[in-house]
């Protein structure tokens, strides 16, 4: 059985929706023009906030340094525009509550030029040196959850990355940002991949991307120079394919236990846009400023793959996609199985945000929930293997904490389970309410 | 024959024997229990809601016995309860102050200003999780009545404006409201002190009053109003000192323009609501 599953090249369990992506997945990639304001949150990615080095009225150019890293599990920030710093202080983020940020008036008529910095002489760099100068680029994880890159190559000691694996599994439906990156700058994949993979001493480099994408495929397979050790791996077309710990599984056929990371099975893993960004910064000296986002759903006029600069707000992006269409009703930052609806259009694009996506009254209204029939589905539907009917049943009933000992918190909130429900029942966003209220919790008892 | 009595002997000598042992257990590790222990607990409501700071009605009653609580303590129990229990044990029955659960927030769906419609699964903290709801406010009752459900009292119904209505009568300060709000937005106040701030708006100025139209805008004129002393302004909101600068008087509210600070005569949004019903005849 375990040789089989090897074959065929996934994990078990998982969904299948409906991909959606012909929308944009042929349109290469644009840049937006500059707009007037960027608002840089201060915590845009998982951890300790920046710290603000730039004063009010400061005059800024496009790619320096606006905020340094809080703590180590922090990164730094750059102005994504030449212009002035127009305020420092809170503003609406993407889960609708005020947070730090600084705002940015971009200068009429700047260049999108970046004033970059020499390129690196990475292979001279130190580990240590490497993993300091990732973290002052500002590189984040680009598929979603924006935890910072170089905690990530932090290894302890005694523990070995044996294989670097690059997520362009893109499993997210409507999505294309990995997909056109791929398919664009194969190059600076492989770059990124090779300095990567000598920093960190691993062996090989494996990129794993969904089937539906046999054009990336081809493309990187192309650019790979017979010296550099990279396999591209198909892999099926099934969600969540792009999951850290079920990529892992579908390529080396290892599980990586509750509670242990990508490093304790010898792996380090990584989006296709955070390589790309570090082959960014370490040849070309560009810091993380912008991003490639995708502008899909059927309630946005000409959907589009974009290069955003950090800190645009959806507005702006929304209106160089020719607005929105009559009987829009949500937009969602992210992916539709597990990005965020957000609640007003002047949040900014930040660096976790792979699309703008915006949908539609067909799309959105809720169907009628009906009681669980016990049919097992989520059962069978959740990657992880965890119980989510129960979990949903205890979550109902206010019954949180025994909601730990069904492993609550291995539960990624991949959504998975509530798209499998034939009752209609919020199984994920259940236990999303179960798991704030624990950690709220938590919080308050210490 | 003889194997057929074997097994009932056996039997009948093992009985014997553990019961012998637990008769001697009896007699020589018996925990001598304070009969008023059990008698206490019987007189106490029972609720187990935990007001009282103890995890349940029994280890209560123990504390009771003890001498390390008084009586009053217990927020549940009407005064004649409290009574008896004080007459019971010969202790003094220490009157407690009513406390009651107000909102710090007088932002319904009429006053706070929607900038989205929240159409996801029911719940305060689901919607937190969300992206705060379809309020501009992220600060605010989010007017999904987990603190309704929440309630043991059947004391918290949500109004016709969305905002829970706390029965002052049925209220026994239990905390369960103040766990269930995902933004902490009850406190138990003396049910005397008529001075409230209904906001939790940490910006000044129109930055709050664009978010709702009885934000506290942090003009300060409620602090120079009031007994020196009584109110100070923290983070943009005013905070009221109940222990100091002496009596209350209505004078702090006069002048708030957003009426965030409010004279409570009864319950809170009372004011809300009759004027609603005044622009509806």
């Amino acid at each position: 059985m375990k040789t089989l599953s090897f074959l065929r090249r996934s994990f078990e369990h998982g969904v299948h929706p409906a991909h959606h992506k012909q929308q944009t997945e042929d349109l290469p990639i644009q840049r937006v023009p500059f707009g007037k304001d960027y608002i840089m949150p201060l915590g845009q990615h998982i951890g300790v906030p920046a710290r603000p080095v730039v004063d009010v009225g400061e005059r800024v150019q496009r790619g320096q340094l606006i905020a340094e890293p809080g703590g180590f599990v922090s990164t730094a920030l750059h102005s994504p525009v030449t212009g002035t710093i127009r305020d420092i202080g809170d503003f609406r983020g993407v889960d609708g509550r005020f947070a730090p940020a600084i705002a940015i008036q971009a200068d009429a008529f700047a260049t999108q030029q970046a004033d970059a910095g020499p390129a690196l002489d990475w292979q001279s760099l130190s580990l240590e040196d490497f993993i300091e100068a990732v973290q002052m680029a500002g590189i984040v994880g680009m598929g979603g959850a924006a935890f910072p890159a170089h905690v990530k190559l932090s290894v302890p000691d005694g523990v070995r990355i044996r294989h670097l694996l690059i997520n362009g599994a893109e499993c997210e439906p409507y999505l294309t940002t990995d997909h056109r990156l791929m398919l664009e700058r194969p190059q600076a994949l492989l770059e990124g991949a090779e300095i990567m993979r000598q920093k960190l001493g691993a062996e090989e480099t494996v990129i794993g991307v969904e089937m539906n994408k046999p054009d990336a495929i081809e493309v990187i397979k192309r650019h790979i120079r017979p010296d550099q050790p990279v396999r591209v791996v198909p892999l099926k077309v099934k969600y969540p394919q792009g999951a850290e710990k079920m990529m892992i599984k579908s390529v080396f056929g290892k599980e990586v236990p509750a509670g242990q990371l990508p490093r304790d099975v010898e792996v380090n893993v990584n989006n296709v846009g955070t390589i790309v960004a570090v082959a960014d910064y370490f040849l070309r000296g560009m810091p993380l400023i912008e991003r490639v986002v995708t502008v899909a759903g059927p309630g946005v006029t000409y959907p589009a793959n974009l290069i955003v600069p950090l800190g645009t707000p959806v507005r702006d992006v929304v209106k160089f996609c020719g607005g929105l269409r009559p009987g829009t009703r949500e937009i969602i930052m992210g992916g539709p199985m597990m990005g965020r609806p957000i609640a007003s259009l002047d949040v900014p694009v930040l660096k976790g945000c792979s699309g703008v996506l915006v949908f539609t009254e067909q799309q959105t209204a809720r169907r009628k929930e009906y009681p669980c029939i016990s049919c097992g589905r989520c059962l069978e539907a959740c990657p992880y293997f965890l119980n989510p009917s129960r979990l949903a049943r205890l979550s109902k009933s206010r019954m949180f904490d025994e909601m730990k000992a069904y492993h609550v918190f291995d539960c990624v909130e991949c959504g998975s389970c509530t798209f499998a429900c034939p009752s209609n029942i919020p199984i994920v966003q259940l236990i999303r309410t179960a798991k704030d209220d624990l950690s709220h919790r938590k919080e308050s008892d210490t | 024959m003889n194997s057929l009595l074997l097994a009932p002997a056996i039997m009948a000598a093992i009985g014997l024997f553990f019961g012998a042992v637990l008769a001697i257990a009896q007699r020589f590790l018996k925990v001598d229990e304070d009969p008023r222990i059990e008698a206490t607990n019987d007189m106490l409501p029972g609720t187990n809601c935990g007001a009282c700071g103890q995890p349940g009605c029994l280890p209560f009653a123990e504390k009771l016995v003890a001498g390390e609580v008084e009586p009053g303590e217990c927020t549940v129990s009407t005064d004649e309860g409290i009574e008896q229990i004080a007459e019971f044990l010969q202790v003094d029955a220490g009157r407690q102050e009513k406390l009651v659960a107000r909102l710090r927030c007088g932002g319904g769906g009429v006053q706070a200003h929607q900038i989205a419609e929240y159409r996801g699964f029911e719940g305060c903290r689901a919607a937190a999780v969300v992206s705060g709801g379809g309020k501009g406010c992220a600060w605010g009752c989010l007017g999904l009545g987990d603190c309704e459900v929440a309630c043991t009292f059947d004391a918290i119904h949500m109004n016709a404006n969305g905002l829970p209505q706390v029965d002052t009568e049925k209220c026994r300060a239990c905390p369960d409201c103040v766990a269930a709000c995902p933004r902490d937005l009850f406190e138990l106040v003396p049910l005397k002190q008529n001075l409230y701030v209904q906001c939790n708006v940490p910006l000044a100025g129109e930055a709050a009053t664009q978010l709702c139209s009885v934000a506290c805008d942090a003009c300060g004129k409620c602090v120079a109003d009031a007994a020196p002393g009584l109110i100070r302004m923290e983070g943009n909101l005013p905070i009221i000192d109940y222990s100091a600068g002496g009596p209350a008087r209505p004078e702090a509210v006069f002048r708030c323009a957003t009426r965030s600070i409010v004279w409570l005569e009864k319950e809170q949004f009372q004011e809300q609501e009759s004027r609603r019903a005044g622009a509806n005849s």
